[in-house]
């Protein structure tokens, strides 16, 4: 215990450590229940005196996000984080953020809609963050937490992600993971990258100046002729398509033998976790397929599932019903697929989830 | 007719080296070509086209980066002095300059301007103003004047229909963080040469550290206008510069 | 060991901040921690419940169906959560404030007074460490050693000149609780 560094945190904090130890350039946020102990933790660590990273207090979520957007242009590795009405505001920069292919991490600690609504957990804006959420056809690449670990984990893997296929990433979390304290794991820190280290992986398109480059960079998403914008949304969907290929991740419980599956992510998926310990205590062959990805959607998985005679699906989402649409599709009519949630901020127990289970498919 | 032979040495005028050979689009009689070769000049002869990120806005002024040859970002409307906070602190040895008209700063991004001069964040922000939309096709903008007619003020700007135009440089002086605001014009010779040493002044002040600056250009929109160059510059004259007064407003230090 | 626990009352009474001394001494123990709040926007005043869980092994859910203990610090939340406790099960309460007893028969019930003990001492602050005391009295899940490293791991350095005050708050919460049935 003494090598590695244990301490107990709430996800939001360890935004803020994470963020630091993987080399983070800059973070641009404005406050918002139930996400502000990420600035508030990272304005206590003031690690522009260690690693020399940006931490900035912006005006508002349009500023925060066209902040990023700047960053994120000259090749920087720069992150935001709010919750969902903030999300909102942020939108219109996603479409840029995508539509300029540029790489950041955004971290999207839900709560409860739609309006003001509640600063409860949600996972409301789950349409939001994988369906586009902005103008144009354009996709975030969306990684779901399931424990504090992972909120640590994700911010690495998300800018590793994001510079992967120059992509802007979301972390989607919601009020119950961001407020949780569990065990977690720090990494080591990692130096920042160097102004010749960021030259040499983004040169091509940075626009941080000249430098001894010949041609300028231009970072724009304005192209008023059609055909080219035609392709430049051809090669975006190129990028997608691997995307899809390449990076579907997921995790699966109990699903070896089992006859139902419960789909679930984030703190959902923790619940319904000791929904499955609960089933098989009374008999009933239950699973968990949990997406960590949800774009790319995990959609072989769920397939080979029903492929295999699993016998019906129960999607266990806080919301009225979103997940259960990718469920559905990859399904494909092979088995009956339902959706149990709360919404506004409630959360389930993992004996209502069973009681939900029992009554949408084995009745 | 004896034809001239066109040498190198006999030049009188060029058009500035970094200014791209990009046919420029805007209307004949738009200040923004004047404005355009100022900064391209000033970059030059501060020696700074290998350091400079320009951040460009959403308006007439969109294709600002085919023209100057320095690197550039293209900030959603609005929100060019929050991509430009941003880049300067990544990048605090760059000369760091937006390039806005009256609509992207003191419409849609009046809060993102106030706050980065609140902030004394050590960019610049070239202003056009101009009193109307150009690209949209001549509306009402902010600053338009009372009694201008514009496509959505046919009658002319009412008070009370439309609410008052503002000066945001006037505004800007009381930010702490704000310290060099002038305004300037370029419908003559001898203000293009002093609206270029506020350029120089204004970009001096970005890399010395000493917080926010603000080039406000009084300029015309002949189209927009609906008048021909000659008459949009006597119409600037008459019209805009006794309600927008030309001059420095405010130059100070920051406070430490 | 598992022990799946909900600390519940009205903020300001310290119900998180001794969730989390606990799940941090349980960390110190090697074990498995979640600490899941629940509360109303008001810093002070409002409702305010935490559930935590320290186990031997990985810990599935962090939101229980019941409890195996439950630390009830006003009415309210003994209304709630007196049927959430599993049968055999330990429901402990602070006498001040409750006007109607706890009923159930099939759990052990255990009182303190550590309200009435702060303001004869005039050491509010030390409530809820007391209360805490009481609960590892009746509980001994943690080692004492672990519990007071996970006390000063859990307080801000500004705070660790209370440290004594508190060790000995906790110590004495474990002399005033008493089993009422």
């Amino acid at each position: 215990m003494a090598d590695k560094e244990i301490k107990l945190m709430k996800g939001n904090e360890v935004i803020a450590h994470a963020a630091v130890r993987c080399g983070c350039d800059g973070y641009f946020g404005y406050p918002i229940t139930p996400q502000s102990e990420v600035m508030e933790t990272l304005m206590e660590l003031k690690p522009w005196e260690t690693t020399g990273m940006v931490v900035l207090q912006a005006e508002s979520e349009l500023a925060s996000i066209n902040m990023v957007y700047g960053g994120a242009a000259t090749g920087k590795r720069v992150m935001t984080s709010s919750s969902s009405p903030g999300i909102s505001l942020m939108s219109e920069g996603m479409s840029y953020l995508a539509a300029c292919e540029l790489p950041c991490l955004i971290v999207n600690c839900q709560r409860g809609g739609p309006g003001l609504g509640t600063i409860q957990p949600s996972q409301g804006d789950y349409f939001q963050a994988c369906k586009g959420g902005a103008h144009g056809d354009f996709h975030l690449i969306v990684l779901a937490p399931a424990s504090v670990q992972e909120m640590h984990d994700f911010v690495e893997l998300g800018f590793e992600l994001a510079f992967k296929y120059r992509n802007p990433a979301m972390i989607l979390a919601d009020g119950a993971i961001g407020q949780m304290m569990e065990k977690v794991v720090l990494s080591p820190q990692k130096p920042r990258r160097t102004d010749a280290e960021i030259e040499a992986e983004c040169g091509p398109w940075a626009a941080c100046g000249k430098g001894n480059r010949r041609e300028r960079n231009i970072c724009t998403s304005l192209e008023l002729q059609s055909e080219k914008m035609e392709k430049i949304n051809q090669r975006l969907q190129t990028k997608y398509a691997t995307i899809e290929a390449a990076e579907a991740r997921w995790e699966e419980i109990e699903c070896d033998d089992a006859e139902y599956v419960i789909v679930a992510f984030g703190s959902s998926a923790r619940i319904c976790s000791a929904t499955v310990e609960a089933a098989r205590k009374q008999g009933i062959k239950v699973g968990l397929l949990r997406p960590i990805t949800l774009y790319p959607f995990p959609a072989q998985a769920v397939a080979a599932l029903a492929g295999r005679g699993v016998k019906g699906f129960l999607s266990v989402e806080l919301n009225a019903g979103q997940m259960v649409e990718d469920v559905r599709l990859a399904v494909a009519g092979k088995a009956p697929v339902e959706h149990y949630g709360r919404q506004g901020g409630m959360m389930f127990t993992p004996d209502e989830a069973l009681e939900a289970l029992k009554e949408k498919l084995l009745k | 007719m004896s034809e001239v032979e066109i040498k190198r040495e006999n030049l009188v005028y060029d058009k500035p080296r970094l200014i791209t050979d990009d046919v420029m689009h805007y209307c004949p009689g738009c200040s923004h070509g004047t404005v355009h070769k100022l900064v391209a000049e000033v970059i030059d002869e501060m020696g700074l086209e290998k350091s400079t990120i320009a951040v460009s806005p959403v308006g007439c002024s969109v294709f600002a980066y085919k023209y100057v040859d320095v690197d550039w970002v293209e900030a959603a409307h609005g929100r060019a002095c929050a991509v430009a906070t941003a880049i300067k602190r990544l990048n605090p040895d760059r000369l760091v300059f937006t390039y806005q008209g009256d609509g992207d700063l003191a419409a849609i991004g009046t809060g993102e301007t106030i706050h980065a001069a609140a902030r004394g964040e050590n960019i610049a922000t070239i202003f056009i103003n101009n009193a109307i939309y150009g690209m949209t096709g001549g509306q009402m903008s902010p600053t338009t004047l009372l009694g201008m007619k514009t496509a959505t003020t046919p009658y002319g700007r009412d008070a009370g229909l439309n609410g008052f135009p503002y000066k945001i440089a006037e505004m800007l002086v009381h930010l702490d963080g704000a310290t060099y605001i002038t305004r300037q014009s370029v419908h003559t010779p001898a203000n293009v040469r002093k609206c270029k040493k506020a350029i120089r002044k204004a970009f001096e002040n970005s890399l010395a550290g000493n917080g926010y600056s603000m080039v406000e250009v009084v300029s015309t929109c002949s189209s927009g206008w609906k008048m021909s160059p000659v008459e949009a510059n006597k119409w600037l004259e008459e019209n805009m510069l006794p309600y927008y007064p030309l001059g420095d407003i405010k130059v100070s230090e920051l406070p430490r | 060991m598992k022990e799946t626990l909900i600390i519940a009352g009205f903020g300001g009474q310290g119900v998180l901040s001794m969730g989390k001394i606990l799940a941090y001494s349980g960390v110190m123990q090697d074990y498995e921690v979640t600490w899941m709040p629940s509360y109303g926007p008001e810093m002070r005043g409002g409702t305010a419940n935490v559930t935590v869980i320290l186990s031997d092994r990985r810990i599935s859910s962090p939101i229980a169906n019941d409890y195996d203990s439950a630390i009830i610090l006003n009415q309210q939340s003994l209304d709630k959560f007196e049927s959430k406790i599993r049968p055999g099960g330990i429901l402990i309460y602070d006498t001040n404030g409750i006007t109607h007893a706890p009923t159930r028969t099939d759990i052990e019930v255990w009182a303190i007074d550590a309200a009435a003990e702060c303001a004869r001492t005039g050491r509010a602050k030390m409530f809820n460490t007391m209360i805490l005391g009481g609960y590892l009295k009746v509980r001994p899940i943690v080692d004492m050693d672990n519990v007071m490293t996970g006390l000063k791991k859990s307080l801000p350095e500004r705070a660790w000149s209370l440290l004594p005050q508190n060790e000995e708050a906790i110590r004495h919460g474990g002399e005033i609780i008493r089993r009422v049935r």
